[in-house]
């Protein structure tokens, strides 16, 4: 059992109550933990795709425990089993939680039946960051990719999630799309559902 | 200009821009986790957190003096005080205590009651050795050897390990002086 041959003075964490999720830290203090993880995984990788990939897995990690945390306190315990309520969920909600507003906008792919979009202007997590040249398409929003890609996944919603930048006109730095690839089973699902 | 008073730790953390705890709190987890799944020992993690904590309090100490405009400290009590109330609330928006000063006044604790690095955390037997605030204790080194001090921070008392509060010991080695970055005949 959890908690037995602790010490005394160390009640388990899992009877600790719930916060209400106000608590908050310095935007800086955050930037400042988001730049050493990635200039840890700098150093560990060989070319960009592997950065990309950590900083993936990373966030895959914080997504997971996201949608335990939110489908908890703000959902009462209610799973999503619909595609759009659950790209909702994480348009809204995940996105109001983390970064303190909804995304700017959330788009179905033209092109292809199984690919969604949501965009950001500037992703809290790329603002104190410059891209030099030389890393090309690099995007550290590979880290929110990862935590969509942790929401959905654990959600039962097997997804591809990519980030991009796609540089709009008028707009000096160019806006961050977060590309959702859906699994073949659940568009199946989706349409079985009807 | 008249020079700017110093503002309290809450001014500071009602001015900067906040994000969400639990962003914080998940992102430190996904790391510490990282790192024990490369190298695998508590020992080199706890190293590598610190030297994380190091690199970043080389560059908080910056954004620190700028923004919350205290004025030079006149002996290591008062850093210890500017510490945790004004430094630890403006970054992470919860305040400490100073104690256990020992006799020549160079050593002190800091105790933190409330810590948003550890939420939803806890230790699991195969990690017992794991300092996971670790990096705190490497910013606090990092922010004070910029502003000329050499300390040693070290972690006394750790909640995920049994105990009852977080507490922090630094102790104060030398005080390094400035140089002077350009030499005088050139």
């Amino acid at each position: 059992m959890i908690g037995v041959g602790k010490t005394k003075q160390y009640s388990n964490v899992l009877e600790k109550p719930l916060s209400r999720g106000r608590q908050e830290v310095s935007l800086s203090a955050f930037a400042f933990l988001f730049s050493e993880l990635v200039q840890y995984n700098q150093t560990h990788v060989d070319n960009i795709g592997e950065l990309e990939r950590r900083l993936e897995d990373a966030g895959y990690s914080v997504g997971a425990r996201v949608l335990e945390l939110l489908c908890h306190r703000e959902r009462g315990n209610r799973r999503e089993t619909r595609l759009l309520g659950i790209l909702s969920f994480v348009h809204s909600t995940v996105w109001k939680v983390l970064f303190g507003k909804v995304a700017d906008s959330l788009e179905k792919g033209t092109e292809h039946e199984d690919e969604y979009m949501i965009s950001e202007k500037e992703l809290l997590v790329n603002r104190f960051i410059s891209t030099p040249k030389d890393m090309g398409a690099f995007n550290c929003g590979a880290f929110v990719a990862g935590i969509v890609r942790g929401v959905l996944e654990n959600a039962g919603f097997p997804a591809v999630v990519t980030a991009h930048f796609v540089p709009m006109e008028g707009l000096q730095r160019p806006r961050t799309t977060i590309l959702i690839k859906f699994a073949e089973e659940v568009l199946r699902r989706e349409a079985r559902l009807g | 200009m008249a020079p700017l008073a110093p503002r309290s730790g809450d001014a500071v953390f009602a001015s900067v821009e906040r994000v969400n705890a639990e962003l914080f709190t998940l992102t430190y987890g996904a790391i510490v986790r990282q790192l024990l799944t490369d190298l695998e020992e508590v020992d080199e993690v706890n190293k590598q957190l610190d030297q994380m904590g190091y690199n970043i309090g080389i560059r908080l100490i910056d954004e620190f003096l700028a923004k919350s405009n205290v004025s030079r400290c006149v002996d290591f009590k008062e850093t210890a005080e500017v510490i945790a109330k004004v430094g630890l609330k403006m970054f992470l928006g919860v305040t400490a205590s100073v104690s256990n000063w020992d006799a020549d006044g160079l050593s002190c604790s800091l105790i933190l009651e409330d810590n948003p690095l550890v939420d939803f955390v806890e230790l699991p037997d195969a990690c017992q050795g794991l300092y996971y605030c670790n990096v705190l204790a490497g910013v606090i080194r990092g922010a004070l050897e910029m502003v000329s001090m050499k300390t040693e921070v070290n972690w006394v008392r750790d909640m995920l390990r049994g105990d009852d509060a977080y507490e922090i010991r630094i102790k104060l080695l030398k005080q390094v002086p400035e140089e002077y970055p350009y030499k005088d005949d050139e």
